[in-house]
């Protein structure tokens, strides 16, 4: 005789449990280092935007804060180790990536006390504020971030002191960015899956119920936007290594929409959809503009309209549901 | 044993006949804005490397040439970046060429360096891109070079004694003022406001700049701002407020009269006086061809601007490369071939300086004169051979 709610109780236990089928994207990163060695600039970008999108699933899939600015955090990574290589000779990038998330996690708690009080469209606004306010500093701040024209050609020393950063093949720079996102990944996965990602489903859910049990949600949402801001921040220290440059492109609107777009694409919520999303959009794009360079926004436009129509809880979300009926059929 | 022998010689000759195919093409990877705020750049300067191949067919005498187009998509250099290093591990360019934006330029000369390709700019103004690597040839233009030379010819050929600068506050417009200040003191003329009118995403309203600059009663309202739209508001505030009728002239580099938006700024744009490199009246031979072929193909009310021009120049500075070096690029023959290579282009003589593999090229004064109800540059006078200021005189990252 099992006390009622065991089945639940062991349901929600065995949810933070290994899948086997969850060392395949990692397994497919590695055969791809392998597969496509002149494709590793390519590469990199995605896992950047995976990490980039995490990131962004995290406060906007689980804890249910829509923002439009989230390129302010992962520009103010970007920045950050730029600034400190090109005028502190800071230039060893393990210690530059910590020093990435503290500046764009300061940023994240600061910003989150004071926008974190609105919803729904004001919050949208104010994100989208916040991020401008950033580009436009390292707009006017050239002395430190070079403008408009950038900081090209910064250099930085090998990772541990051995691996040298490829400048042409980019092979340094891909396992290098596996590599921290497999870190952020192990640690944003434990975190949704301990109570306090728990309680952030809880506030996206039902905001009025978490006032009542007692959460304490403005708190939790604050160390929910930090953290996230602190990750993006690690995506943009790794683009700005891996890329020797950075300008004003890490802090546009452009790079908050795109992120958006390959999330939403995916299926927000669900920790594998920036990983779907950021692989199908970026490689249909890739394919499309080598092959028609002029004309290739006509059909990531269709694909969009279609997803939009079509599949509005993304990639992933299609893949639910067909599991689903697939059951359902069992079962009856 | 013969038989292997003989078969060893066929394969050696087969491959010898595969080598010699394969010299006979020069691959070129073309980056260009084909999509979003450039593409009509890229356009611009994808039809002036066509007219250069239709009026020049045997230009790249026995070599063929194939051209690779990718997609830069933004100025951001992210993209340009990933394309670049595609081109040159994947499709084995022999050569680069394109780049609008000055940050695609930028991002990407690292690449030149690492990959050794000769990478010829066809826009990319930012005056120290061509310190960045020593694989890059510019064909196009430094900000230095009409900024300087504006600020030269308004002391000396317009007289002026004292100026005000207006400009639109991003690097190009900070490029210019730097530039015509220097030409124009040097010259003996004095600037005596500088006016920064907002960044160059939005139009602004110009009346309140404009008044400042009308209440200096300088002699010359020198304006720097990014063609199209901002330049119309400038030429509209300027007639509004009644400047001409006081005595100020304005001035200010070709990007405000833009070939192809000539037309659409109307009588108010009578009368301004620019310093750029090429402008599609230009009177010389080389020029009256171009055109000629351009409204051929494109229309008679499609204009070719000086982005097109430097697109033309570019497949010019390519197909010398590759005839020179007998369709086999070697990279450091192809940067020595570049170096003083001289030519006659629709905006007059160009050479690549052999010192900074920068462009050296005419500048000309013109004045926007009505005929027949439609707007043309009119030739006051021409500075010849005007190379890039900014590392003449080592200014800033210039050095």
């Amino acid at each position: 005789m099992t006390p009622p709610g065991f089945a639940a109780a062991q349901a929600l236990a065995a949810r933070h449990r290994f899948k086997w089928w969850e060392v395949l994207p990692w397994v497919a990163a590695i055969a791809a280092f392998f597969l496509f060695p002149t494709y590793l600039s390519f590469g990199t970008q995605v896992l950047i935007t995976i990490l980039f999108a995490l990131s962004l699933d995290l406060v906007m899939g689980y804890a249910g804060i829509v923002t439009l600015g989230h390129a302010a955090f992962f520009g103010a990574g970007a920045y950050t180790v730029g600034i400190l290589a090109l005028h502190f000779g800071w230039n060893e990038p393990l210690s530059g990536l910590v020093a990435a998330a503290v500046v764009a996690g300061a940023i994240g708690f600061v910003s989150g006390v004071v926008l974190l009080r609105t919803q729904g469209l004001a919050l949208l606004m104010v994100t989208l504020c916040t991020m401008a306010l950033l580009e436009e500093s390292a707009n006017m701040g050239a002395a430190y971030t070079g403008g408009f024209d950038g900081m090209p050609g910064l250099e930085f020393a090998p990772i541990f002191g051995v691996f040298q950063f490829d400048p042409l093949f980019f092979r340094a720079q891909y396992l290098y960015a596996l590599a921290v996102l497999l870190v952020c990944f192990v640690l944003v996965r434990a975190l949704v899956y301990s109570p306090f990602g728990e309680s952030l489903t809880g506030i996206r859910e039902n905001v009025l119920r978490m006032h009542a049990v007692g959460a304490p949600v403005q708190r939790r949402l604050v160390v929910a936007y930090t953290i996230s801001a602190a990750l993006a921040g690690v995506a943009g220290a790794v683009f700005t290594q891996t890329t020797a440059f950075v300008n004003l492109s890490v802090l546009g609107l452009d790079r908050a929409a795109g992120v958006l777009i390959v999330l939403i694409l995916g299926g927000y919520g669900r920790l594998y959809g920036a990983f779907v999303g950021a692989v199908a959009y970026m490689v249909l794009e890739h394919t499309l503009a080598k092959a028609y360079p002029t004309a290739w926004q006509l059909g990531i436009g269709i694909v969009l309209i279609v997803v939009a129509l079509y599949a509005r809880n993304g990639i992933l979300g299609i893949a639910e549901t067909l599991r689903g009926r697939l059951r359902m059929r069992r079962a009856s | 044993m013969r038989h292997g022998m003989k078969r060893l010689l066929i394969a050696a000759a087969m491959s010898g006949v595969a080598a010699l195919a394969q010299a006979q093409t020069v691959k070129v990877g073309v980056v260009l804005t084909y999509t979003g705020v450039g593409a009509e750049f890229g356009q611009q300067i994808t039809r002036g490397m066509d007219t250069f191949m239709k009026l020049h067919p045997d230009a790249f005498g026995s070599c063929k040439v194939e051209l690779i187009k990718r997609d830069s998509k933004n100025p951001g250099g992210a993209e340009a970046k990933t394309a670049v290093q595609e081109l040159i591990t994947q499709d084995k360019v022999d050569m680069l060429t394109g780049f609008v934006f000055s940050p695609n330029a930028i991002t990407t000369a690292s690449l030149a360096t690492a990959g050794k390709k000769p990478m010829i700019i066809m826009n990319a103004g930012t005056a120290w891109i061509t310190n960045l690597s020593p694989m890059i040839a510019r064909v196009s233009f430094s900000m230095w070079q009409s900024g300087y030379t504006m600020g030269q010819v308004a002391a000396k050929q317009l007289g002026a004694k004292t100026a005000v600068v207006g400009y639109t506050d991003y690097p190009p417009g900070k490029d210019e003022l730097a530039a015509f200040k220097a030409g124009f003191e040097s010259a003996g003329g004095k600037v005596i406001d500088a006016i920064p009118m907002g960044g160059p995403g939005k139009v602004p309203d110009f009346t309140p700049f404009f008044q400042r600059a009308k209440d200096k009663k300088p002699d010359v309202f020198f304006v720097f701002v990014p063609a199209g739209d901002h330049a119309v508001g400038v030429v509209k505030t300027y007639g509004a407020l009644g400047m001409r009728a006081a005595g100020i002239k304005l001035i200010g580099p070709g990007d405000i009269t833009q070939d192809n938006k000539l037309q659409a700024m109307g009588k108010d744009g009578v009368g301004l006086i620019t310093v750029h490199h090429y402008n599609a009246d230009l009177d010389n031979p080389e020029n009256k061809r171009f055109v000629a072929a351009w409204k051929k193909e494109y229309g008679a009310d499609s204009t070719p601007d000086f982005m097109a021009v430097q697109g033309y120049d570019g497949m010019a500075a390519i197909a010398h490369v590759a005839k020179t070096l007998n369709c086999k690029i070697d990279p450091g023959k192809a940067m020595a071939a570049l170096k003083g290579w001289k030519f006659d282009s629709p905006r007059g003589p160009i050479m690549i300086d052999p010192d900074t593999r920068d462009i050296v090229m005419n500048e000309y004064l013109s004045e926007l004169v009505e005929k027949d109800g439609k707007l043309y540059q009119k030739n006051l006078a021409t500075t010849m051979a005007v190379k890039d200021k900014c590392k003449e005189l080592g200014v800033g990252k210039c050095k």
